[in-house]
């Protein structure tokens, strides 16, 4: 074949295998809808973050707001600090709270944000002090069973 | 006492063999850029390793697509989790089969060529006439078949799995009617470019080094005669392959271990 064929059929090859690149992460990975839209970054404070992962979602009314960024713990209260990534586009009032919920009965943990009535809206570095842990559900199950042997000894006393 | 000096040999001979292997890696290497200069030699041995492994890396990309696609939905409908098709085929293809499997074919059709071609330009002794030549084989012979593989590779893994994720598609809703917006938009949701396709890639690129160096070593150091290249030819094909299987084991533990 000649040189200029092998030429053109290379530089073919390499377009595909870009192609197919760009296929990966655009259509096929999160490259277009988030990572590279402006975002502002506030942190909230768990007494349990349950089983909550980085790059979770944040949602409000079931909309897909921003991102958990980091996970970490406060050494002076002992309890979970998440960072949150919200798009810039979005705000809420200050006094929002934040629950972390569960996706369906088995699904992804995710927080949600549940905005409240003042007018000033959250700012970047803000704290959300009002949250609701992740259900835990060994928790709730000794609880429960706490209270059955409770009424078992009640109604043997009786 | 014979025994142990025996024992002695085959260590001191395994350890050789690693020391050639690895002072032949580090001259291809200092060869690159020399043969980065030579351009037209290093395209042609781009066509020669990836184009004309492109039928057989799509074909069995596709077909790995169609049938994981049937396998997951077979395994995902008692859990009514059907949506999560697309994700696992992603998820499985671009992080662990379009890499391995990609490299386990490139070592099968690009590596054994380049044995084969290698081991009988040795064996006709035109390496040596080079060498008579004041031309240096590893420059002129080695190292743009080693770039060639290098630059093919993480490309042919790339176009492995997008046919592969193409032909679950093509299955999962056009066979089976899985929602298509359900299908690409878990993916979106949860496969990270940087993490996943991006460690993917680099995956695909150490196989790429690994599969192209070990044909290359088998061909330069086969036996000069017809046994000597078929042995050298089977030998690059298994070492390559548990390399990258073994190389796969590694990088995993290394990429994704931590969430």
């Amino acid at each position: 074949m000649s040189k200029k064929g092998i030429e053109t059929l290379v530089g073919l090859f390499v377009l595909l295998g870009l192609a197919g690149l760009v296929f990966l992460s655009l259509k096929a990975a999160n490259l277009a809808s988030f990572g590279q839209r402006d975002s502002y970054v506030v942190t909230a404070k768990f007494d349990n973050i349950g089983g909550l992962k980085p790059r979770a979602p944040v949602r409000s009314a079931g909309v897909t707001v921003g991102r958990v960024k980091k996970i970490a713990l406060d050494g002076s209260t002992y309890q979970g600090l998440v960072t949150l990534e919200i798009d810039k586009d979005v705000t809420f009032p200050r006094d929002s709270s934040a629950k972390i919920l569960t996706s369906g009965l088995l699904g992804d943990q995710y927080v949600g944000l549940e905005p409240g009535a003042e007018e000033k809206p959250l700012a970047a570095g803000d704290v959300i002090t009002m949250t609701q842990s992740a259900v835990v559900l060994e928790n709730l199950i000794s609880q429960f069973l706490f209270n059955k042997a409770a009424d078992q000894s009640n109604e043997g006393t009786k | 006492m014979i025994a142990i000096a025996r024992l002695g040999a085959r260590t001191l001979d395994v350890l050789r063999g690693f020391g050639r292997a690895a002072w032949f890696f580090a001259d291809l290497v200092r060869n690159v850029p020399g043969a980065l200069r030579r351009l037209p030699l290093v395209v042609s041995q781009v066509y020669a390793i990836g184009n004309l492994s492109l039928v057989i890396i799509l074909a069995s990309g596709l077909a790995v697509g169609f049938v994981l696609a049937l396998q997951m939905y077979y395994a995902l409908v008692p859990y009514g989790a059907t949506e999560s098709l697309g994700l696992i085929v992603n998820l499985s293809l671009v992080r662990e089969l379009g890499p391995v499997v990609a490299a386990l074919l490139f070592a099968g059709r690009a590596g054994t060529s380049l044995t084969a071609e290698i081991g009988l330009m040795k064996a006709g002794e035109q390496l040596a006439a080079m060498e008579m030549m004041a031309v240096d084989p590893r420059a002129r012979v080695l190292a743009p078949r080693f770039i060639g593989g290098v630059v093919s590779m993480p490309l042919l893994a790339a176009l492995f799995s997008t046919i592969g994720i193409l032909g679950a598609y093509v299955v999962a809703v056009g066979l089976i009617g899985v929602d298509a917006g359900n299908f690409w938009g878990l993916m979106q949701d949860r496969v990270d470019v940087w993490r996943d396709v991006g460690n993917g890639i680099v995956k695909s690129f150490v196989f790429g080094v690994i599969c192209t160096a070990v044909a290359l070593y088998q061909g330069y150091e086969t036996q000069a005669t017809p046994e000597g290249v078929a042995y050298a030819t089977t030998r690059t094909v298994v070492i390559s392959s548990l390399c990258v299987l073994g190389m796969d084991f590694v990088l995993t533990a290394l990429m994704f271990s931590t969430p």
